[in-house]
């Protein structure tokens, strides 16, 4: 259900557990090599836990991660990530040329200092996003458009295969949401396997090819059209989703992370049903 | 001017006094630019009073007292970083547990002398004039120890402070690092003893480090701010001890919170001036 192509990154089974109880409960997808996936669900889906135990943070129960069909963790396969915005301390004395240095981390030795080469590779990927005349600025000081597109920078940095951004489109405007669009479409000519974790059920629906929905379990993965039916919708949101005629309802309650500062807010989005 | 200037340091105690401040001055602000960031203030405060029963039992053995110190920090810095990774209680609770109850046991043991009230009073609050040369080679040698290991880390230090889980997917050992700096921290408050003593090692270690936060938009330049302030502060306190015969590691905190109030409010980015004029522009 997957499509063609090589398999870039396949998850077998993945089970893992969090404060005791399951978040994730025998997933088992492929992602074919250069696609972009889109992976949704109500909150406490697992989303983020997801995310982590890819990167290694968070251990795997039972099952396993394939990238390539090698374990991942190799320097040679590198898999990047984009944290939620609340993650990071916008109040670090460091510049925004240091932040995309931090990329190139892993390729340095623990004495060694960042080379031309490095530099280089930093010069390029703040072109590429459009900061480069932001180098010099602490990231403090910068819009959260701007913010996300360092971090974005850095993930490019580290010349990943992989690359996960979670929840990119929460607390950014439409104009920045576009801007990332853009730059995901430019990701896709050069065949880095992107998962995007998000609360924007549209977005996923008309700007990704694959789409996940998660619920601890993996309810329906593949095409926009085959995931968003409503028994599928059903089986993900329960009593928070709402049919009405030719329309799907999601009553998200809280979109966004408890404890991040925001006043909780119901965010009713309307949503085409793909059929 | 040039002889109210020099003249303290006409005594040969006076010069050690000089040596040790600033080397204590430097260190402390350096390694609290950590302290700041990472949110370590409580700990470092814990972990000063925590040597104390160090320090007493090395007194009452006649042994040396910054060998007690020393002891007494690696221990202690090994016991906090297991008791957070163990989890159970949440981190402030178990650090206030374990830093009030070393300090009851410092001043049990010390009440067992007879010239208590004096030696608990140097060892709470330093006492610089009394630095021996043997002391400044101690204090020389542990503040390289830890300059050294910052600067050759200064990368991977930066890193697991900005965001941890970035150095663990870059295989950094973010759990290493923080449990280096818990060390390297022990290590300066042992170093400071003598100075600003276990009461105040704190402010050391967290005002002139913050002063240089509101400075600054880089850490390294946060770090050589830091050391600046700290610098100063520690001779600008010695010379207040000396001229006004007041307690010279006390001095050396009100100056440098002196320097921290003025950043405060007249930071050009993050004082208190600047930010009222750009919510105003806003």
């Amino acid at each position: 259900m997957t499509g063609g192509g090589t398999t870039s990154l396949a998850l077998e089974g993945v089970t893992v557990t969090y404060g005791g109880r399951p978040a994730l409960d025998d997933v088992t997808m492929s992602i074919p090599h250069g696609s972009q996936v889109a992976i949704v669900g109500p909150n406490g889906a697992g989303k983020s836990t997801l995310f982590k135990a890819l990167v290694g943070l968070l251990p795997v129960r039972s099952g396993r991660v394939r990238m390539h069909g090698r374990e991942p963790g190799g320097q040679t396969d590198p898999i990047a990530y984009v944290p939620q915005r609340e993650e990071i301390d916008w109040g670090f004395p460091v510049t925004v040329h240091d932040v995309v240095m931090m990329g190139r981390y892993g390729r340095l030795g623990w004495f060694r200092r960042p080379a031309a080469a490095d530099r280089q590779v930093v010069a390029r990927c703040l072109d590429e996003l459009g900061i480069a005349e932001l180098e010099k600025r602490a990231i403090g000081e910068l819009s959260g458009g701007q913010q996300q597109r360092v971090f974005l920078a850095r993930a490019l940095a580290q010349e990943p295969h992989v690359l996960l951004l979670d929840e990119p489109f929460t607390g950014v405007d439409a104009s920045a949401r576009e801007a990332l669009l853009r730059i995901l479409a430019r990701l896709r000519e050069r065949d880095i396997t992107v998962l995007v974790s998000t609360h924007d059920m549209e977005t996923a629906a008309q700007r990704f090819e694959l789409v996940a929905l998660l619920n601890r379990r993996l309810v329906a993965y593949g095409s926009p059209a085959s995931v968003f039916t409503p028994e599928h919708l059903t089986a993900a949101f329960g009593g928070q989703a709402l049919f009405l005629d030719g329309m799907v309802v999601i009553d998200q309650c809280c979109p966004g992370h408890v404890g991040d500062g925001e006043e909780h807010r119901h965010s009713h989005e309307p949503h085409a049903d793909p059929r | 001017m040039i002889a109210w200037l020099t003249d303290p340091f006409a005594l040969q105690f006076m010069q050690r006094a000089l040596v040790a401040s600033l080397i204590v001055g430097v260190l402390c602000s350096v390694i609290g630019t950590f302290v700041v960031l990472r949110a370590m203030a409580f700990l470092g405060d814990a972990l000063a009073h925590a040597i104390l029963p160090g320090v007493a039992i090395a007194y009452l053995l006649g042994a040396d007292l910054l060998l007690g110190a020393l002891v007494a920090a690696v221990l202690v810095a090994v016991g906090i970083g297991v008791f957070s990774r163990r989890g159970g209680l949440k981190e402030d609770t178990a650090i206030g547990i374990l830093f009030a109850a070393a300090l009851a046991l410092g001043v049990v043991l010390m009440s067992t002398v007879r010239s208590y009230a004096t030696d608990l009073t140097h060892i709470l609050f330093g006492n610089v004039l009394g630095v021996t040369a043997g002391d400044l080679w101690i204090i020389g040698i542990l503040a390289a120890i830890v300059l050294v290991v910052l600067v050759l880390f200064f990368k991977e230090f930066q890193l697991a402070s900005f965001d941890p889980v970035l150095a663990h997917m870059l295989g950094k050992r973010p759990e290493v690092l923080r449990f280096t700096m818990l060390i390297l921290l022990a290590l300066t408050i042992v170093v400071s003893l003598q100075t600003v003593g276990v009461g105040l090692v704190a402010a050391m270690l967290v005002t002139p480090a913050a002063t240089a936060y509101l400075l600054t938009r880089r850490l390294a330049a946060m770090m050589a701010v830091s050391a600046v302030v700290g610098a100063i502060s520690s001779v600008a306190g010695l010379y207040a001890s000396y001229y006004l015969d007041v307690a010279s590691g006390a001095a050396v905190v009100l100056i440098a919170t002196a320097a921290f109030l003025l950043a405060y409010v007249f930071a050009p980015r993050r004082g208190l001036v600047a930010r009222r004029a750009a919510r105003r522009a806003a």
